[in-house]
């Protein structure tokens, strides 16, 4: 079995997000790029399935869609364990095309599970993952919360209203994940750093396709109003506030 | 033209979000001059389905059939496909829940319709037909134009009001039926969780953090919860320590939730967790740090420690109560 892991490159989520050129373009400056939380997970979860022998993974793959700037991203990951990277070269443009521009390069390959995240946590699409099993014609399941392994096949839980439903479905398929995929991020050893430099990446030249969507322009959220404070001996007063000023309950 | 809408059910009963969903498309239909109609799939008894009339909705179309149960990705989204080029749909409606994240992207596909996701207002022009979307996890806003004949839209929960403009509906029994090669899922067990108010539905969340000090502290917080009909929610580390259930942790990596009323009691306010809540209409800070950055975000405050401030709100509310 192959897995692939899609990455996303994404600001550092500590990042103070400023824009620029009337507020149409991000400014990069400064700004640490890091593997989208999710997707180091998903990476994470695909490596602990993988040193399990029992479970017959013979390699996980990285695929990001970028210009050769997203390089440190996809070598992070290739030094956390991944085993080779695949990467289409153009800037990563609207959900759809990158979906589309990952699914003409992967119906070339023979990927039995894909995983995506849930979000990236720049542009909060949750949609690539989607997107790119409709292209592949692939059955898809979203908000997964545990992969593993029963009797050499995969079997996925997913999140519903309140509770979790365990699933069974044939390969391929893409597996979108979120919380409970990992526990932590497996972090890069020096072993993995110094091995990660000779790692394959395949570069894949872009197809043509247009962005079904554009962003106009960015606006910062209006302030909140300044915090009222209430005494905490007296803090029965906050009911009072929240009671008949803000008229929450 | 219409705007299609898909408002999902749960064992056969509508709730809230969905007739957030069809007052949302009610009001889209209105902006562009078209019709707002429901698709409606799997069993629901049709006084529910009377019910979508309520918010607006001129159509309803419901694909009834108890193989429809548990949600398969490809097969639901293939059906609401084709009703969307049945009715000529201009603009299509779904939740950014668990369902409209599977469903939307694949619809988005099929129709060739550039999608915006965790859309809180209606269209900010219909000619450009431009959105405004939350980015950055809520540390801005970006204005999205679609540039295609059919949009989609998913819808975050809790940000559209419910607006009640009743009308005569029709209901129409669809023939369209689930494509059956494409249903390749097979639902092994479910397990549900009785009793407890979904986080996503809470209209007041009382959350805790590491400030709460021990998972043996978290009495009062759950008396407050159960007084004011609120969801109970935590910080990261809280679910990690195992102090309470993973489904409770709210943020970045968590559930992202936009209730009317926000406690966080012993909560920092690092971005991440902001990440998750800071789309609540109030937030109340309880923080022994006057200097938290969670005061940042919050309307209300109490500089003070959570185990001496809970049991007194615990007291008041139960004062008012009894009254
Ligand atoms: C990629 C990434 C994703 C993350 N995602 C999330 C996420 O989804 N959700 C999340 O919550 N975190 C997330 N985090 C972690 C986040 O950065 C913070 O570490 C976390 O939110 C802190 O939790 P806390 O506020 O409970 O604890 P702390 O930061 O330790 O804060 C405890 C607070 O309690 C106060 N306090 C102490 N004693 C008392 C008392 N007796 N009474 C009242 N107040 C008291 C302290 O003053 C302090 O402000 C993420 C981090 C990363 C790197
Ligand atoms: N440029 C990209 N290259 C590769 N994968 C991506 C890219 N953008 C998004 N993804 C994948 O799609 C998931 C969801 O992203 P999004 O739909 O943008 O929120 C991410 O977690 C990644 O797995």
């Amino acid at each position: 079995m192959k897995i692939l892991v899609c990455i996303s490159n994404v600001p550092d989520t500590t990042t103070k997000v400023k824009f620029v050129d009337e507020l149409k373009k991000l400014d990069v400056n400064g700004i640490q790029w890091v593997i989208n939380p999710w997707d180091e997970l998903a990476l994470t979860r695909a490596l602990e399935l993988k040193d399990d022998a029992a479970n017959g993974i013979q390699s996980v793959t990285v695929a990001h869609v970028g210009l050769s700037t997203s390089e440190p991203t996809i070598r992070k990951a290739l030094a956390i364990g991944a085993d080779d990277a695949i990467r289409v070269n153009t800037e990563s443009g609207d959900a759809y095309s990158v979906a589309a521009q990952l699914a003409e390069v992967l119906k070339n390959e023979n990927f039995d599970i894909i995983l995506c995240g849930i979000e990236s946590s720049d542009h909060n699409g949750s949609t690539v993952g989607g997107m790119l099993a409709e292209f592949l014609r692939v059955p898809s399941v979203t908000c997964v919360s545990s992969l593993k392994f029963e009797n050499g096949q995969p079997v996925v839980s997913r999140e519903i209203d309140g509770g979790k439903e365990g699933l069974s479905l044939p390969v391929p398929f893409v597996a979108i994940v979120q919380k409970g995929i990992a526990k932590e991020p497996r972090i890069a050893a020096m072993r993995g750093i110094m091995s990660a430099r000779t790692k394959p990446i395949k570069v894949y030249e872009p197809q043509a396709i247009d962005n079904l969507t554009e962003v106009v322009n960015y606006e910062m959220p209006k302030p909140r109003a300044a915090c009222k404070y209430v005494d905490a001996e007296n803090a029965g007063q906050l009911i009072d506030l929240l009671q008949n000023e803000a008229r929450v309950f | 033209m219409a705007v299609l809408v898909f408002p999902e059910n749960w064992d056969g009963k509508f709730k809230k979000l969905s007739f957030e969903l069809v007052s949302y498309a009610s009001k889209v239909a209105d902006m562009l001059g078209d019709q707002a109609i429901v698709v409606s799939i799997g069993n629901v008894e049709a006084g529910e389905l009377g019910k979508l009339a309520t918010y607006g909705a001129d159509k309803i179309i419901s694909i009834e059939n108890s193989a429809l149960n548990a949600l398969d990705d490809q097969a639901y989204a293939g059906m609401i496909a084709e009703v969307a080029q049945k009715v000529n749909a201009s603009v299509v409606v779904l939740s950014n829940n668990n369902t409209g994240k599977a469903l939307a992207p694949r619809l988005s596909v099929r129709l060739k319709a550039g999608i915006a996701s965790g859309v809180g207002k209606l269209p900010v022009s219909t000619t450009p037909f431009v959105v405004n979307k939350k980015v950055y996890s809520g540390k801005a806003f970006a204005n999205v134009e679609i540039k295609t004949p059919v949009r989609i839209i998913t819808l975050a929960q809790n940000s559209f009001e419910v607006i009640e403009s009743p009308k005569p509906v029709v209901i129409e029994k669809s023939d369209i039926q689930p494509d059956q090669g494409l249903m390749k899922i097979k639902v092994n067990d479910v397990q549900k969780l009785a009793g407890k108010i979904l986080l996503t539905d809470a209209d007041i969340v009382v959350s805790g953090g590491r400030g709460m000090r021990s998972p043996d502290n978290w009495g009062p917080l759950v008396e407050m919860a159960e007084l004011l009909g609120a969801g109970t929610a935590c910080s990261r580390p809280v679910s990690d320590e195992g102090w309470r259930p993973h489904d409770e942790h709210t943020g970045q990596t968590g559930k992202i939730i936009a209730p009317n009323l926000y406690f966080a009691i012993g909560i920092s306010g690092a971005i991440q967790h902001l990440a998750g809540i800071s789309s609540s209409k109030y937030i109340v800070a309880i923080n022994t740090d006057k200097d938290a950055p969670i005061f940042e975000a919050a309307q209300y405050g109490i500089v003070g420690d959570a185990s001496k401030v809970l049991p007194k709100l615990v007291e008041k509310l139960k004062e008012i109560k009894s009254k």
